[in-house]
């Protein structure tokens, strides 16, 4: 049983030693001669205007975890969809169940305005 | 009611309501109870602001805007009500019990009748069963709480006509009398420590009935921890009892103990001694006394029902309930009559120097309850449960008077709003001008107490000591017996010796409370005495009662072969040895245990010497006290006289006996008292109480300190221990222990 | 009904009084939110008594799951499941009822509390009832994510929201060592399955997998960190202190009986056979809390925390029936859990009502004088109190008994000495209380005047008062409910090794 997981090793391990080598050969082999163009944080890129700890609008998070949640009821039911003959009416209903437990989510933060930006 | 299973329909006897005995003041507890808490609305500082504030939300469906006002007084029904239902529900179970107690008389020598409720903790091989025993004993235990009962309840409508808290009074004593009937009646030890308990409760509550001001933290605190080390020692006696006999039924205990118990041997000696133990605690004996005279602070009426007639009698009940073993461990047995013998002394030496009326009857309980354990301690169990019932009668009576003085005492204080103390017996004098009823009854009381013939206190403290002298001739079977390499007989000789001693101070004091309180002049004071008076009538007959009751008591049981005292044979109550005859199936096994155990002791001879000194004794101690005290000169209220300058005196002056009571009797005892008090008491038990609280305290702070509010601090001690926890799953420390 | 749980049909029976709940929680929400829409202002009360009513509408169903059984599946359909529920909803009734006029007072009275508060139920019936090692943490998280919101509801109270930070980064914490512990105990047997890891594991401590006692391991601490067992108790008494005291309420009564029940399921069902190794970790887990948790609470000036240490010393009681693992250890259990929920709710309910506006009043000097202008309030409390501390008279003294009987009958001598060592100690901190109520002056004549107990509070702390009393004088019948409710949970492990373990 244990040499199933034989190719996740494999996997780890090249993975490991790439991000090794990667490191170890620009620190090894670059140059290092740093200016303040460099070291902005965009180089080349736009000058950046005031400081990084500006205050946020709360709303944005409440979309943000809005988002999430129906972006993770997606990753559900894409997967049942493509095998939803071979799950038959039993996973037809486990997923109505799931759809009806977000739907009355939905209809909650609607009548409660989450979705108003005002 | 019930599933009741009676095991004595053979003999012919089955017991009528017995449940409903304890049931009523139950009732009536819960009656009083609702209409305390209906009344508690009309105080001066009712919860009405509450409702006024209660939060907003669920105001509009709870009362319209406007509440109704509420009057400044409760109306008629919170006091009128309690006055019928409280007194009634106790005078109904005392003649459920009278019923009873006919019956029983008629069926002869019943066996004990087990009268079964419901299974109340059945786990594995532990049994109990919420279940009552009716037996002679709890018969007549239930007899006098029912019936001093209801007299107390009925003097008390009186003596708390004017109190503010007068339904919660009722509901508290009700309550009281339905523990107190638990604890006689429970068929187990477990059942009984349930009653033990409630009564405890029921007192302090009662106790801190009028304390709301005063608030003396340290009184209860001690009366609280002095009981707990009390049930410390039932609790562990009752682990003891259910290791080595399996069972907590009282039935099937004495019938097992002399089976599977050695005579004499350690278990059964540590058993009684924890049951000792025990009722030390609960009858306020050496070395746990102390509680007793703070719990004064309460209500009269309650002094007497509790602090005198029934509750802390229950220490000499477990006794006489667990006789047969008792009988077993003669050496327990003399501890326990060594200890009564030398609580009796000890407490009325101090009972010689009390100003506070209630204080000389707490002091004199003490010392009651210590002839008592002094008898069945040396196997006189009908003895002391002879005492046990005319102290009932007497002592009772003796509080309730002391409550209708201080009654009348108060008003006439009252009147003219003087701040001097309504108990201490230099405010007295002269009583009985104003108190007919109550000076004659309490005289009555006195007579009895002092052992004067034929009051009931003569029988029964003449029983008492004439058992000690028996025993100190090595006539009982526990003069066999042997403590500390001694021998039984010794040991009963300083008993005698240290009873007789008592009963003489006991009759000094109590004469001398008697001319304090009701003779001489009066020293209430020129504007009040003429608002003394005599009690109204609800307090009167209870102690007109009382009063026959302590004069007559005493005929119950009259021993026919004891020469002066059989001369009241003809007019015994129920015939000669009427209690002996009727307690002799309780006592029955605990004779039989000795009998097999301990080689035929002598005939018992009776002598008339005994007798004739209990009565030289009794009346010479109430004349002592006329004569040496009638002139004496009373100090100030509140202050102890200057007994310096009194020394000096004494050449000059005619009382010296007094002086030198203090002198040699009571500043000793009161030193070696104050020695206990220090060393025993505040040094040794509050000290290590003290020191364990403060070892423990310092432990606690360092745990505290852990908890300094950082996440990170929490998140390394979970690590921590999740690290220790997987090294002991990984076999790490075995491997360690291996290594 | 018999259950077999080969169709998905059986799993909507087993989980009805769940389901029903959910369902009856959605259906607040939204009452609660078309009823005010997006305005935040407070809700009816109505609401309150519609969530009550679902607690209710859980109990019938409970009542009806009586009649069924049903075995395999990852839901367990037996007494113990049963007994748990009724306890776990008993605690949420209790919680709803001290809620109704705390919210109002600290206005913060949302529909939100109550369906979190029901979910959070919910979570908790499952994870009692999960056969699964799966199915337990899914309940573990679904309770755990809802009390985190209802720990830091008050949002204007900066204490609440530090507590619930505190409380959830912790528990994340340890739901991932629970996580990780499945997940090592899954890659040693190949199973989730409770009935089946104990067939798997059977009776071999010696041969067992360094793999599968990591695992147990990683388990026990995660269980430990849920039931505040020490040195994993650290988030408690910040979090319960910070807490709204119904949550705190139901942290210390719901929440843990929740964890126990899992925990008792999991080590003396699944884990039986490793009886030997974890029951030495639960003895020093046991001695430890119940000594430290006694000691730390006497140094404590504030009510609320000293109930907070209160509850964490109980959970060393309740460890000790766990050590016992037999029988009479299992329904001393469930029985202590009971009474222990009555006391506990009750006192935090007398806190509540303690309270003049929105201002808490909790530490010591604030009960003096209670016993005499609110006699009610401070007998109740006064009850709570001794049972707590296993005065005889009270439930508590029942349930310590029974503790101690299991702890004997397993042989666990010192773990019953330490246990009523430790009681001895809590005499101190419980009466301390009682007696500043009725021995100490309150400073004025008026100050426990117009104290904020609403008529739901007054109910709640009735119905605890009478139960812990009624559960001194008449136990049996509970306990009766209690053992037989528990003869399932052993007998498949009777069958497996046949015997009951401890001597």
């Amino acid at each position: 049983m244990i040499e199933s997981y034989l190719p996740i090793l494999i996997l780890l391990a090249i993975s490991v030693v790439n991000a090794v080598v990667i490191l170890g050969l620009t620190y090894l082999v670059s140059p290092y001669r740093p200016t303040s163009v460099k070291s902005a944080p965009y180089e080349s890129g736009m000058p950046g205007l005031g400081g990084t700890r500006d205050r946020f609008s709360v709303k944005f998070y409440v979309v943000a975890i809005l988002f999430i949640v129906f972006d993770v009821e997606t990753v559900f039911l894409v997967p049942w969809a493509v095998a939803m003959r071979d799950l038959g009416w039993e996973g037809f209903a486990a997923a109505m169940i799931f759809i009806f437990i977000l739907t009355v989510g939905l209809i909650y933060e609607w009548k409660k305005g989450a979705l108003e930006w005002d | 009611m019930g599933d009741g299973i009676v095991n004595g329909a053979a003999a012919g006897f089955s017991p009528f309501l017995l449940g409903w005995i304890v049931l009523l003041p139950l009732i009536g507890f819960l009656v009083n109870g609702a209409v305390a808490i209906a009344a508690r609305r009309y105080k001066p500082v009712p919860l009405a602001a509450a409702s006024e504030e209660e939060d907003v939300a669920h105001r509009h469906e709870e009362h319209p805007a406007t509440p109704e006002p509420i009057p400044a007084t409760p109306p008629a029904w919170t006091k009128s009500l309690p006055t019928f239902v409280a007194p009634g529900v106790i005078a109904l179970a005392f003649a459920i019990a009278l019923v009873n107690f006919f019956r029983m008389l008629g069926a002869g020598d019943a066996l004990p009748v087990i009268e079964r409720y419901w299974s109340w903790m059945p786990v594995g091989d532990l049994q109990v069963d919420v279940a009552f025993q009716l037996d002679q004993l709890s018969m007549l235990m239930t007899l006098i709480i029912t019936g001093v009962g209801a007299l107390i309840h009925v003097f008390s409508v009186g003596y708390m006509k004017k109190d503010e808290g007068y339904a919660r009074y009722f509901a508290y004593l009700n309550l009281f009398v339905f523990f107190m009937l638990i604890l006689v009646l429970g068929s187990s030890f477990p059942l009984m420590f349930v009653g033990w308990e409630g009564v405890g409760l029921c007192s302090y509550l009662l106790i801190g009935f009028w304390f709301r001001e005063k608030a003396n933290a340290d009184a209860g605190k001690k009366a609280f921890i002095v009981n707990r080390i009390g049930d410390f020692g039932f609790l562990i006696a009752m682990f003891l009892i259910f290791a080595h006999l399996g069972t907590l039924n009282f039935v099937e205990v004495f019938a097992a103990a002399p089976e599977q118990l050695a005579f004499g041997g350690a278990v059964v000696t540590a058993i009684c001694l924890f049951l000792f133990l025990g009722a030390t605690g609960k009858s306020a004996q050496i070395p746990l006394f102390v509680w007793l005279p703070d719990a004064m602070a309460g209500p009269t009426p309650v002094s007497a029902l509790i602090h005198a007639a029934t509750m802390v009698t229950a220490g000499v009940y477990l006794i006489v309930r667990s006789s047969v073993l008792f009988a077993m461990a003669p050496s327990a047995s003399l501890v326990v009559g060594l200890i009564g013998a030398l609580t009796a002394i000890f407490a009325a030496t101090i009972a010689l120097k009390q100003w506070d009326i209630k204080k000389v009857l707490a002091y004199s309980t003490v010392s009651q309850l210590g002839f008592m354990f002094a008898a069945v301690g040396i196997g006189a169990y009908v003895a002391g449960v002879f005492h046990l019932m005319t102290h009932a009668f007497f002592k009772a009576l003796l509080f309730l008077g002391a409550g209708a003085v201080i009654h009348a005492m108060h008003s006439a204080l009252h009147a003219t709003h003087s701040p001097r103390d309504a108990q201490d017996m230099r405010n007295m004098g002269g009583m009985r001008r104003w108190m007919p009823w109550t000076f004659g009854t309490m005289g009555v009381a006195t007579l009895a107490i002092a052992g004067i013939p034929p009051f009931s206190g003569f029988f029964s403290k003449d029983e008492i000591l004439g058992y000690a002298w028996s025993g100190a001739r090595g006539e009982l079977p526990i003069s066999q017996g042997s403590l500390f390499g001694v021998g039984g007989e010794v040991w009963m000789l300083l008993i005698g010796v240290l009873l007789a001693a008592a009963a003489l101070l006991t009759a000094f004091y109590m004469g001398r409370m008697m001319l304090y309180t009701f003779f001489g002049p009066n020293r209430t004071g020129e504007a009040e005495s003429p608002h003394l008076h005599e009690v109204g009538a609800s307090m009167k007959w209870p102690l007109v009662v009382l009063g026959v009751l302590s004069l007559i008591g005493g005929l119950f049981q009259v021993e026919a072969d004891v020469p002066i005292v059989n001369w009241f044979a003809a007019v015994a109550i129920g015939g000669p040895d009427a209690l002996y005859n009727f307690l002799a199936p309780v006592t029955a096994p605990a004779a039989a245990v000795m009998a097999q155990n301990i080689p035929a002791a002598t005939v018992a001879t009776h002598p008339a010497w005994p007798v004739l000194l209990a009565i030289v004794i009794g009346a010479g101690g109430l004349l002592l006290a006329w004569y040496l005290l009638k002139p004496a000169a009373l100090g100030v209220e509140g202050e102890e006289p200057d007994y310096r300058r009194a020394w000096e005196r004494i050449l000059h002056d005619k009382w010296y006996v007094d002086e030198a009571y203090d002198r040699g009797v009571v500043r000793p005892v009161v030193a070696l008292s104050g020695f206990f008090a220090r060393v025993l008491d505040r040094r040794l038990i509050d000290g290590t109480v003290d020191w364990m609280g403060r070892a423990a305290q310092s432990v606690g702070m360092v745990g505290a300190r852990v908890q300094s509010g950082h996440v990170n601090t929490y998140a390394f001690v979970l690590v921590v221990g999740a690290v220790l926890a997987l090294f002991w799953f990984s076999g790490g420390f075995a491997w360690l222990a291996a290594s | 009904m018999e259950l077999d749980f080969q169709t998905s049909v059986d799993y909507f029976w087993a989980l009805l009084p769940e389901i029903v709940l959910s369902l009856w929680a959605m259906g607040v929400l939204l009452a609660d939110v078309f009823q005010k829409g997006s305005r935040s202002e407070a809700s009816r009360p109505a609401i309150a008594w519609l969530a009550l009513a679902g607690i209710a509408a859980a109990a019938v169903a409970n009542v009806w799951l009586m009649t069924v059984t049903g075995t395999g599946g990852m839901i367990a359909v037996d007494g113990f499941r049963i007994f748990a529920n009724f306890i776990l909803l008993l605690a949420a009734a209790l919680a709803i009822l001290v809620s109704m006029g705390y919210l109002d007072r600290h206005a913060m009275n949302r529909g939100e509390f109550y369906v979190l508060l029901m979910f959070a139920v919910v979570g908790m019936m499952i994870l009692a009832s999960a056969q699964d090692l799966i199915l337990l943490f899914v309940g573990l998280e679904l309770m755990s994510v809802a009390i985190y919101v209802l720990v830091g509801f008050n949002r204007r109270d900066p204490r609440s929201g530090e507590a619930a930070l505190k409380y959830f980064l912790l528990g994340a914490f340890a739901s991932a060592f629970l996580l990780y512990g499945i997940a090592l105990v899954f890659g040693a047997t190949g199973t989730t399955d409770l009935a089946l890891l104990a067939e798997t594991i059977g009776t071999g401590v010696q041969d067992a997998p360094l793999l599968l006692m990591m695992g147990v391991g990683l388990l026990a601490v995660g269980f430990a960190f849920k039931v505040a067992a020490m040195p994993f108790h650290v988030w408690t008494p910040d979090a319960y202190d910070g807490a709204p005291t119904p949550i705190t309420a139901l942290m210390a009564t719901g929440v843990k009986a929740a964890a126990f029940a899992a925990l008792l399921r999991v080590f003396a069902v699944s884990f039986g056979g490793l009886h030997e190794t974890w029951v030495v970790a639960f003895w020093w887990l046991a001695a430890l809390t119940m000594i430290g948790a006694n000691l730390v609470a006497l140094t404590q000036g504030s009510v609320k925390r000293m109930l907070a240490y209160s509850s964490i010393a109980h959970a060393g009681y309740v460890l000790v029936a766990v050590v016992a693992a037999n029988a009479v250890g299992a329904a001393a259990f469930l029985f202590y859990l009971l009474v222990y929920t009555l006391m506990t709710a009750g006192a935090f309910g007398i806190v509540i009502a303690n309270a003049r506006g929105d201002r808490e009043r909790v530490s010591l000097e604030d009960y003096a004088g209670l016993g005499w202008q609110q006699p009610v309030m401070a007998a109740a409390f006064a009850i709570f109190l001794l049972s707590l501390a296993g005065f005889p008279l009270t439930g508590g003294f029942i349930g310590k008994l029974y503790i101690l009987r299991a702890a004997l009958a397993a042989d666990q001598v010192p773990l019953a000495v330490i246990l009523v060592m430790a009681s001895l100690i809590s005499y101190f901190y419980y009466l301390r209380v009682v007696i500043v109520m009725y021995m100490r002056p309150a400073p004025a004549a008026d100050t426990h005047a117009g104290l904020t107990a609403s008529r739901p509070l007054q109910v709640a702390v009735g119905v605890a008062a009478i139960g812990v009393i009624l559960l001194f004088f008449a136990p049996a019948m509970v306990l009766d409910a209690a053992q037989g409710s528990v003869a399932g949970l052993f007998i498949a492990q009777e069958a497996l090794f046949g015997l009951s373990r401890g001597p």
